[in-house]
């Protein structure tokens, strides 16, 4: 399969010698129009990759501020398909920027694992993270999306021994995603001294760029998590913006841009100590 | 796609039941499912942990539950003898302590040492609470907001046997919220805490284990059976929200092809509108709670807010096996409507002095035409799953009554 905006992101960011920004944030939130606003305004804002939430209903490993979200993006209409478009209607202005999509199984289900995997790469999706699909259920799943060349990201935990390492690695590509704490979205950061030998384990058994999230809010915490990984992901912080701009009645594009610069430009001011 | 009865041995290795069932949890959940599997095989396996369980069945729980001939019932309908189950009878009033014992003597021997639970009526987390409190481990019970406003004297016993009642919020708050909420905790506090779930369903090994705990149900109206009929029930009938009575029951059955195995889904306001629990009936495969199963969804994959009088059948999923056995067509499936369920439960007692659950009322809405169908000289086992104390404040309010 190609990966190829993944891997030349990736290896731009490696010639230059900085770890990526990765900046989640939910389709149709707070709107369908404010979403593509938010997504058309991430790069310039320093989003190296997008990781674009599709709502789903019943989000079990999500803390509060991305339910929320879901259910804000719920209420605006998008549905899978909406997602979809939202994508296309992204990359129609940008040809670069890796976009993945994150969510739920069901929605996928429902709109059946080869008609997605068609319709995403058709939008100009790169990569999909399932989060209540690990790998004993990913197979056909995964046949889909390699037939039509989206990369299905894995997750590692804190809770993924050696030998599980092994089971999620098998035939994964782009990147991993390294989910730093045992938790929810949002809630509790990582112990600062177990992200790094972490990432180096989670490097070795996948040979992929390792992209470290959960509990990231801080400009600081995503400076350190820059010096040891290959890209830091921030999401909860920023849905939270789009909530903020809500309850103060403003508009929530700049709001969530403005996140995003402060944390990207921590990123990229970070030296790392290693990469892959 | 179809399996004989006779060779009937699901789930398979995967923890499916054709294609339903699986393991849909998140990454840093997943060693502990698997760890969760090891442990109860080698529980199962071991004749000391099914000893001590025995054990505490007889002299705790209150096995075995008595075989009842509703002779009343069954000249009211005018067909097969109805005989009752009555695991109304069991400690705490249902039959969720079956399985709660099971599970916590499980999570003991796995050295885990703080239990959560989910609920949705407050049954599930009553008989949770009343087991960490015998064997002394800390409880926590997560239940929708708005069922802890619906079933006060629930949540205050849970609270008098110690358990930490948290109101859920999130999403409708409701049991399908309540379930999301303990799979965060269980998520956030993996090394010393146990999942214990109330239903047949959730991921591997949950549907399966879960309905080996209830097993002892449909053991025991074998043997009554036997005893006393010297022949097999002509047909088992149980009420289905998650499905764990109904699989209980079902389960030492499967294989004698000429016991016709009936669940009960809810019907709420009817199958024609939105306000039901039917997810047989009215809903359609998908994934949810870490199974593949009929869920109530919308056109998107959302998943619907399910709909009954009673709350613990009110969920928008049902147990992955029953999923199989309907579409194998081993066992068949019937609705009752609330109306038809606060009829049942006003006539049962009225006739046999004995008030039912808003759950076994359904199955009873059912059982006098499945007597008929049956006719005189059959037999008909209904499993009386709990009893109806915790519903007479929500029947009062149906039939408008003040207390």
């Amino acid at each position: 399969m190609t990966t190829a905006r993944i891997d030349a992101r990736f290896a731009a960011l490696k010639a230059e010698g900085r770890a990526a920004f990765v900046a989640y944030v939910m389709a149709g939130d707070p709107s369908r129009d404010e979403a593509l606003e938010i997504l058309r305004g991430l790069p310039a804002a320093g989003a190296d990759i997008i990781e674009l939430g599709f709502p789903f209903s019943d989000p079990m490993a999500e803390g509060p501020p991305i339910q929320k979200a879901a259910l804000r993006g719920l209420r605006a209409g998008l549905t899978l398909k909406g997602t979809l478009d939202l994508a296309r209607a992204f990359r129609n202005g940008d040809a670069d920027t890796p976009l993945i999509l994150m969510g739920y199984l069901n929605p996928i289900e429902t709109h059946g694992y080869e008609a997605f995997a068609h319709d995403a790469a058709d939008a100009g999706v790169d990569g999909l993270i399932v989060v209540d699909c690990p790998p004993e259920e990913a197979g056909p799943l995964s046949d889909a999306l390699d037939a039509h060349q989206v990369s299905l990201i894995r997750l590692a935990t804190p809770t993924s021994d050696d030998a599980r390492l092994k089971v999620i690695a098998e035939g994964t590509s782009g990147f991993v995603y390294y989910v730093s704490v045992a938790g929810v979205t949002g809630a509790k950061e990582a112990v600062a001294g177990d992200v790094a030998p972490a990432v180096e384990r989670v490097r070795a058994a996948f040979g992929l760029p390792v992209a470290v999230g959960f509990g990231i809010k801080t400009p600081e915490r995503a400076a350190e998590i820059a010096r040891v990984a290959d890209a830091v992901v921030a999401g909860s912080v920023l849905v939270d913006e789009v909530a903020a701009a809500l309850a103060a009645n403003e508009p929530a594009a700049p709001r969530v841009l403005a996140k995003v610069r402060a944390l990207s430009d921590a990123v990229k001011g970070a030296r790392p100590l290693k990469s892959v | 796609m179809t399996t004989l009865p006779n060779d009937y041995a699901w789930p398979d290795a995967e923890g499916r039941f054709g294609p339903y069932g699986g393991r849909f949890v998140a990454e840093t959940l997943m060693p502990l499912i698997h760890e969760l599997d090891a442990a109860y095989e080698a529980a199962k396996a071991d004749p000391s942990f099914q000893a001590e369980l025995d054990g505490f069945l007889t002299d705790y729980v209150g096995r075995p539950s008595p075989m009842y001939l509703a002779e009343r019932l069954s000249e009211h309908h005018g067909g097969a003898d109805i005989w009752f189950k009555r695991d109304e009878l069991n400690h705490t009033g249902a039959h969720k302590v079956n399985n709660c014992m099971g599970q916590i003597l499980l999570a003991m021997r796995m050295g885990k040492t703080r239990i959560i639970a989910e609920t949705g009526a407050g049954q599930h987390g009553v008989a949770t609470a009343t087991v960490c409190a015998r064997f002394g481990l800390p409880c926590v019970v997560y239940m929708g907001a708005t069922d802890v406003e619906r079933q006060q004297p629930n949540v205050f016993r849970m609270k008098l046997l110690g358990a930490e009642v948290i109101p859920v919020t999130s999403g409708r708050a409701t049991l399908k919220d309540a379930m999301n909420e303990a799979m965060r905790d269980w998520v956030s506090n993996v090394a010393d805490t146990y999942y214990l779930i109330g239903t047949a369903a959730g991921p591997h090994p949950y549907p399966a284990m879960v309905r080996d705990f209830q097993a002892v149900i449909g053991r025991e109206v074998r043997a009554s059976m036997l005893a006393r009929r010297e022949k097999l029930p002509d047909a088992c009938v149980a009420a289905i929200g998650g499905g764990s009575n109904a699989i209980g029951l079902f389960h030492p059955f499967i294989a004698d092809a000429g016991v016709r195995l009936i669940g009960v889904e809810a019907a709420g306001k009817g199958l024609d509108g939105p306000d039901h629990a039917a997810s047989l009936q009215g809903g359609r495969p998908g994934v949810l709670h870490g199974n593949r199963t009929y869920l109530l969804q919308d056109d998107d994959g959302q998943i619907l807010e399910g709909h009954s009088i009673s709350a613990g059948l009110d969920y928008p999923g049902i147990g992955p096996e029953h999923a199989w056995l309907k579409d194998i067509g081993r066992a068949e499936y019937r609705a009752a409507t609330d109306a038809e369920a606060l009829e049942q439960f006003q006539l049962c007692a009225r006739l046999e002095g004995i008030i039912p659950a808003l759950e076994p009322s359904h199955a009873l809405a059912r059982v006098g035409e499945i007597a008929r169908e049956v006719g005189k000289g059959g037999d008909v086992v209904l499993n009386m799953c709990g009893r109806g104390d915790k519903d007479i404040f929500a029947v009062a309010k149906h039939l408008g009554v003040e207390l």
